[in-house]
Order: C-alpha cells, then sequence, then structure tokens
C-alpha cells in the first residue's frame, strides 16, 4: 500500500483496506472502498454511514472523472476520509482540496516544497465547491463581492 | 467593457507566477515533456512544427486599445512581428520561446489579459457574437453572461480534465454571427411569452470529424440558473464522455450517442441535485458585470447621411459595414483578408494601428471576429471616411466581406503539426483568382473554410464552400464540400466526390461558382441556389 503523503484530518488515519465497488456490495462490513474512474460514486450513497475511508483512484491524472466522483460523495453529505490515490501530481493538488479531497496518497511522492506552494496557491476561487460547503466553508469570490 | 477587479487581477497574476513555477520545474527537469505537455496547453501553449505557438485569450471577442496595443507589442518583442487572429476570436503567436512565455504572460496580466484555457482539455475561451452591443437585432447584449461563464470556468477544480475541449458560445440574436449551434455548449438568450429575459441551451454540436449540429435541450431557464444548470451539463459530461477513444471524447458524441432525451434527462437529474447546493452567483453578480457592458455615451441626433461620392469607400461601406441599433453610426470590420495574404494576419503596426483607431472613432473597443476580422463597433458616420483612409494607408481596407476572398482557414501544414495538408497557399491562390472586385461583387455572399485537416479547425463543414484537405498517400489533396452554414440556418456541408490536387481545387471552386451564377435567380445567395437546386449540376460541372 501506498503511504498517505498528506492529510488534513484530526482523526486517526484509517488503514483498513478498501475494497472494490463491486466487491463492497457483498461484503456489508467493510468500511473502506475504492473508486475507480469507472465507478459511479452515487452507487455508495446508501452505505456512507458506515464508511471511513473512500479512495479515488487515478490511473492517469490527466482523467478527471476523480474530481466529479469526490463532489458527489461530499454533496451527499459523506464526511469520512476521502483520499486521492494514483498518479496524483503537483498541479492538482488545490483542485483535489476543492472537491472534497482530504488526504492524498500519491503513488510517487511529491517534493514537499512544490507541494506547500501549489496548496496554498490560490488565495481566492471563483466558484463553489466542495470546500464551500456548510458553515465556515470558503467563500467563492462573487459572494465576497456581494457579502 | 468589462474591466478587473482587484480579484479578477490576482487570479490572473496568481496565474502567471503557477506558469512561472511550472516553466521552471520543466526546465530543471522535474517535469518530462509528457507531464508538462497537459499543463502547458492550459495555457495556450503549443508546440508546433518549428516553434512553440501561444494562444493569448480574447474572452467574446472584445478587446480595447490598450489591449490591442500590447498584443502589438507582444508581436514585435517576442514573435516575428505579426499575429494570427483566429476562428475562436483570440489571436497566436507562432514563434515564441519556452522561456519567454512567463513573461509574455506577465505582460498580458497588465492589461487584464491572459491565456488561461484557450487550449486543453478544458472549458475554453467563451465566444459570442462581434456585433454584441452594437447590433440592432440583439434581445440583449450577451457578453455580460459570457463574462458570468467565462469566471466560473476559469480554474473550475472539477472540470480542467474533461475527456476533450470544451466550447462554449453565448448569443442574443436570431441572426447567428457566433455559430452557437455548431459548440458543446450553445447558449442562446430569449425573451419568453411574458417578456421575460433567460437563457436557451443547445448542447452536442460541433466540427471535426464527426460534425454535428447541437440539438435544444432547455427551451427557457431563467438567468439565476444559469451557472447551475452548466455545470449539470460538464458534470454528466465529465463523469460519461467516452475516454477510450480522443476522437469519440468530445460531447456530441455523448449526447449522440445517448440520445438527445437521455442526455438531457441526466442533465435535469443533476441540475435538480445541484439546486440545493448553493452554486449559483446571485443575480446581483450579474447587475454587476452590466454595469461595464453599459452603452458608450452615443450622440444624439446624428445624421445617417453618408458622402460615398468616392467609389472605393462605397464599395468598402457596401461590403464591410453593418447597421447599428444608434442613429448616426455604423459598425465597420476591418477584412485581414487582402488579395494574396495569409487569413487573419496581421503585423504589429497594423494591430498597433487598428488600436489607435479604435481609440480615436470606435469609443476605445474592437471585437475579434470567428471569421478572423476585427470590427469597429461604434463608429459615427461622420468620421467613417477618416477611419476608411487610415485603413487604406496601412492595406487595411480590402472590400471583401463574406464574399469568396473573405476566407476561413487554419493555419495548415505551414505551422501545425495536426494538419495532413497545407491551407495557407489555397486560401492564397483562391484569393488571387478571384481578386477582382468586379468578380467578387458578382459573386456576392460567399463564404469560403478551408481546413487542413479532418479536425477541422478551419469550419469547413460549416461552409457555403468548405474545402478539406487529405493525406492520399504522401500527396495533398483537398475535397471539395458544398451547403453548409453556420448562421441561424445551420447546415452541414456535403463532399462533391473525389478530390482535386492543389490547383485543381482552384479551378474546382471556380467551375461551383460558376453553376451558381448560370442558375442564380433573382437575389439568390450562392447557398441559397445550392439548396434550391441539389448537388447535380455542380457534380456535372465539376466531373461530367
Amino acid at each position: 500500500m501506498v503511504d498517505v503523503q498528506f492529510r488534513f484530518r484530526e482523526d486517526d488515519a484509517v488503514n483498513d483496506p478498501a475494497v472494490t465497488v463491486d466487491a463492497f456490495g457483498e461484503q456489508s462490513n467493510a468500511t473502506a472502498v475504492r473508486i475507480e474512474p469507472g465507478d459511479d460514486a452515487r452507487d455508495l450513497l446508501p452505505f456512507l454511514d458506515r464508511l471511513r475511508l473512500i479512495e479515488v483512484n487515478f490511473p492517469a491524472w490527466t482523467d478527471g472523472r476523480g474530481y466529479s466522483s469526490a463532489r458527489v460523495l461530499r454533496e451527499a453529505g459523506y464526511e469520512g476520509e476521502l483520499r486521492a490515490v494514483g498518479d496524483v501530481v503537483i498541479d492538482m493538488l488545490g483542485h483535489l482540496r476543492r472537491c472534497g479531497f482530504d488526504s492524498l496518497a500519491p503513488q510517487h511522492p511529491l517534493n514537499p516544497d512544490d507541494a506547500d506552494a501549489a496548496f496554498s496557491r490560490w488565495d481566492d476561487v471563483y466558484q463553489a465547491a466542495a470546500d464551500s460547503i456548510g458553515a465556515g466553508g470558503r467563500q467563492p469570490i462573487w459572494a465576497k463581492r456581494h457579502g | 467593457m468589462y474591466k478587473y477587479d482587484q480579484y479578477d487581477q490576482a487570479m490572473v497574476d496568481t496565474r502567471v507566477a503557477e506558469f512561472r513555477d511550472q516553466v521552471r520545474r520543466r526546465l530543471d527537469g522535474s517535469l518530462t515533456e509528457e507531464q508538462f505537455r497537459p499543463l502547458r496547453l492550459q495555457n495556450g501553449l503549443y508546440l508546433q512544427l518549428h516553434a512553440y505557438m501561444l494562444r493569448v485569450a480574447v474572452p467574446y471577442g472584445t478587446l480595447n486599445s490598450a489591449q490591442m496595443t500590447m498584443l502589438g507589442d507582444i508581436a514585435d518583442k517576442y514573435d516575428r512581428g505579426y499575429g494570427h487572429f483566429t476562428t475562436r476570436q483570440n489571436i497566436q503567436y507562432n514563434w515564441i520561446k519556452l522561456e519567454d512565455t512567463p513573461d509574455i504572460l506577465a505582460d498580458l496580466a497588465t492589461v487584464e489579459m491572459h491565456a488561461i484555457q484557450t487550449s486543453g482539455n478544458c472549458i475554453r475561451n467563451i465566444s459570442s457574437d462581434q456585433y454584441a452591443g452594437a447590433a440592432a437585432d440583439e434581445v440583449v447584449d450577451p457578453r455580460p453572461y459570457a463574462e458570468l461563464l467565462r469566471q466560473w470556468s476559469s480554474f473550475h477544480p472539477e472540470f480542467l480534465t474533461l475527456p476533450r475541449k470544451f466550447k462554449i458560445a453565448v448569443i442574443a440574436s436570431e441572426t447567428d454571427r457566433a455559430a452557437m449551434r455548431l459548440h458543446d455548449i450553445g447558449i442562446k438568450l430569449v425573451k419568453n411569452a411574458s417578456g421575460e429575459l433567460g437563457a436557451q441551451f443547445y448542447a452536442g454540436g460541433g466540427m471535426g470529424r464527426t460534425p454535428m449540429i447541437g440539438p435544444m435541450i432547455r427551451e427557457f431557464l431563467p438567468l439565476d440558473q444559469m451557472i447551475t444548470y452548466s455545470e449539470a451539463c460538464l458534470r454528466v459530461y465529465n463523469r460519461y464522455g467516452r475516454r477510450d477513444n480522443k476522437y469519440k471524447a468530445r460531447i456530441k458524441i455523448l449526447v449522440h450517442e445517448l440520445g438527445k432525451e437521455e442526455y438531457t434527462r441526466q442533465v435535469e437529474e443533476e441540475f435538480q441535485h445541484l439546486l440545493s447546493q448553493g452554486i449559483e452567483p446571485p443575480l446581483a453578480e450579474l447587475e454587476r458585470i452590466k454595469q461595464y457592458f453599459v452603452d458608450p455615451a452615443f450622440e444624439t441626433g446624428l445624421s445617417d447621411d453618408l458622402d460615398l461620392s468616392d467609389p472605393d469607400f462605397r464599395l468598402w461601406v457596401e461590403r464591410n459595414c453593418h447597421a447599428h441599433k444608434q442613429a448616426g453610426y455604423i459598425i465597420a470590420t476591418v477584412s485581414l483578408k487582402p488579395v494574396g495574404g495569409i487569413p487573419g494576419d496581421a503585423s504589429a503596426d497594423q494591430i498597433r494601428l487598428m488600436a489607435q483607431i479604435a481609440k480615436d472613432y470606435s469609443f476605445d473597443e474592437l471585437r475579434v471576429t470567428h471569421a478572423q476580422n476585427i470590427v469597429f463597433p461604434h463608429v459615427r458616420k461622420a468620421d467613417l471616411y477618416a477611419l476608411w483612409q487610415k485603413l487604406d494607408e496601412a492595406g487595411l481596407s480590402t472590400a471583401n466581406l463574406d464574399t469568396v476572398g473573405d476566407i476561413i482557414a487554419c493555419p495548415g501544414l505551414d505551422y501545425c503539426s495536426l494538419a495532413n495538408a497545407r491551407s495557407i497557399p489555397v486560401a492564397q491562390k483562391i484569393s488571387e483568382r478571384f481578386g477582382t472586385r468586379e468578380k467578387q461583387a458578382e459573386i456576392g455572399e460567399l463564404k469560403l473554410k478551408i481546413s487542413g485537416c479532418i479536425n477541422a479547425c478551419g469550419h469547413h463543414h460549416a461552409g457555403h464552400i468548405g474545402i478539406l484537405g487529405v493525406d492520399k498517400k504522401g500527396v495533398e489533396n483537398y475535397q471539395l464540400l458544398l451547403g453548409g452554414s453556420e448562421g441561424a440556418d445551420t447546415s452541414l456541408g456535403t463532399i462533391t466526390g473525389p478530390g482535386f490536387d492543389e490547383d485543381g481545387i482552384v479551378d474546382a471552386v471556380e467551375k461551383a461558382t460558376e453553376v451558381y451564377l448560370a442558375n442564380r435567380q433573382g437575389e439568390e445567395r450562392f447557398l441559397d441556389t445550392y439548396r434550391r437546386i441539389g448537388m447535380a449540376p455542380f457534380k456535372e460541372a465539376l466531373y461530367g
């Protein structure tokens, strides 16, 4: 298993082995699942209460389906760990965070200085996303203009 | 026109810093070319046959004179003294050095410009009607809506790695001057029966190797749901658009394979869900943007008279000018298609001159058209002759708008690494063949469009006459298409038959115009005659 390099949660790391979406349907005691790009994240919505970890795999960083999976899960109220795994690169980091990922396990560890720069790059954002959900969520520029 | 506030400026400045960092990582080897490629593409930087090409965004085709001047200065400072205006209302520089690009972006940022998302598999620059805010036939100026969409789509975290590129156009008149239904999403602002303004959505149009005319998926959407609905359209596409074959990855294939009804059903379902997510900017934001697009201070009570005693001026007015909504004003278009020239090219000096003319005569505004020309949207008729004389001195007074000389052409094999054939020499030969004004006047409106490969950047499917360059066993070969249109009567051209060599295609175009002239009834345009008499007489003349 690849190590989590960045984690933005206070709770203890979840180390349960993640099963496939298909296997998850058959194993009613599994608490961790891995979504592949072709999986429908909405299949998991009835089970969010018992899930502690959802891994979203990016086999290639240029395949952006995982961003939509993440937002679908956060919009449905999932509050457990949401971990991006696979081909996670520097230039995705800010976008992954905005779509609700709070744990990142790049297949090849990233340069920590470049990663820090990427996480703190944007002071403001043009649109609401998963990071805007709930009280204390990030306000997009249009909200600040009319706040 | 729109002005950045501190937020907009910070976004663009941050992007410059981000791209500078990406170039640093490329140059120090932390990024391979393969890893860097998608990143540079999202900043409009292509690696062409001979050098890097940088595509600079001109949002909805609108520019002020300071921006236009900067485009001229960049051509001098970083390129070979010219720029190329594109069918996406943008400008490209063909001889750029990678190391210079962060500085070019920094220069652009000083005049509120950028190259954000002018390429790559993301939402591209939003295009619109080049006569927006000036045309007599629009229900509203579409540009504030395009600006709202520009901000929403810029750095949208969910939609930066889509299956394929994604183009949006916004129009607001029955006469479609932006080829709206040939976009991934086309938005037409309309009034409903009770006079309320709303947005009509079309999805799944496009050119490329599988041209499709986008079907309407929403007849009327309240204005305060536009962003939410767009987000739903994009999410369904991002999740289900094909990624197994890049030639089947555009949204048009998804809409076609699912069927319009099923795609629409999925979008509506996602839309209903997203309505509860609070992602729509308030109408106050639209109102804020609209303030930047109020009419300039037009003088009232001006005469509509024009002294047309100079025959050259008269011809140019008849061909290149368009009715303005305000009495005493006119819309003037500069054709960047001189006889034998490269369609869309302008020298740095010409670009700066057009900037100065806009400042002196057009309330500081210019537009880039998808037909690769430049518009002065608000000219007092009393100033028109003086304006024309300045253009004439600079070689910019070609009077051929919408005629066979006003050719749209992609860069073709002279620059592009995707092309199968050259486009520019064919455009040059055709414009020379039809170079006399008598000949152009006799033929009248004839939209001719040339693509150097099946990707259709030259919009050949939508030309009254279209030309497609292909590679036939190592030799450049050109197919002829007839009957395409991009207007309110959008249609796709049909291939006449076997292709021609470079000189043969020029002859073939001439033969097609002869068939038209022999069969024309009354005021018919080429397209009207073709639609009435069909393909057979043309085939007979070409191959009989």
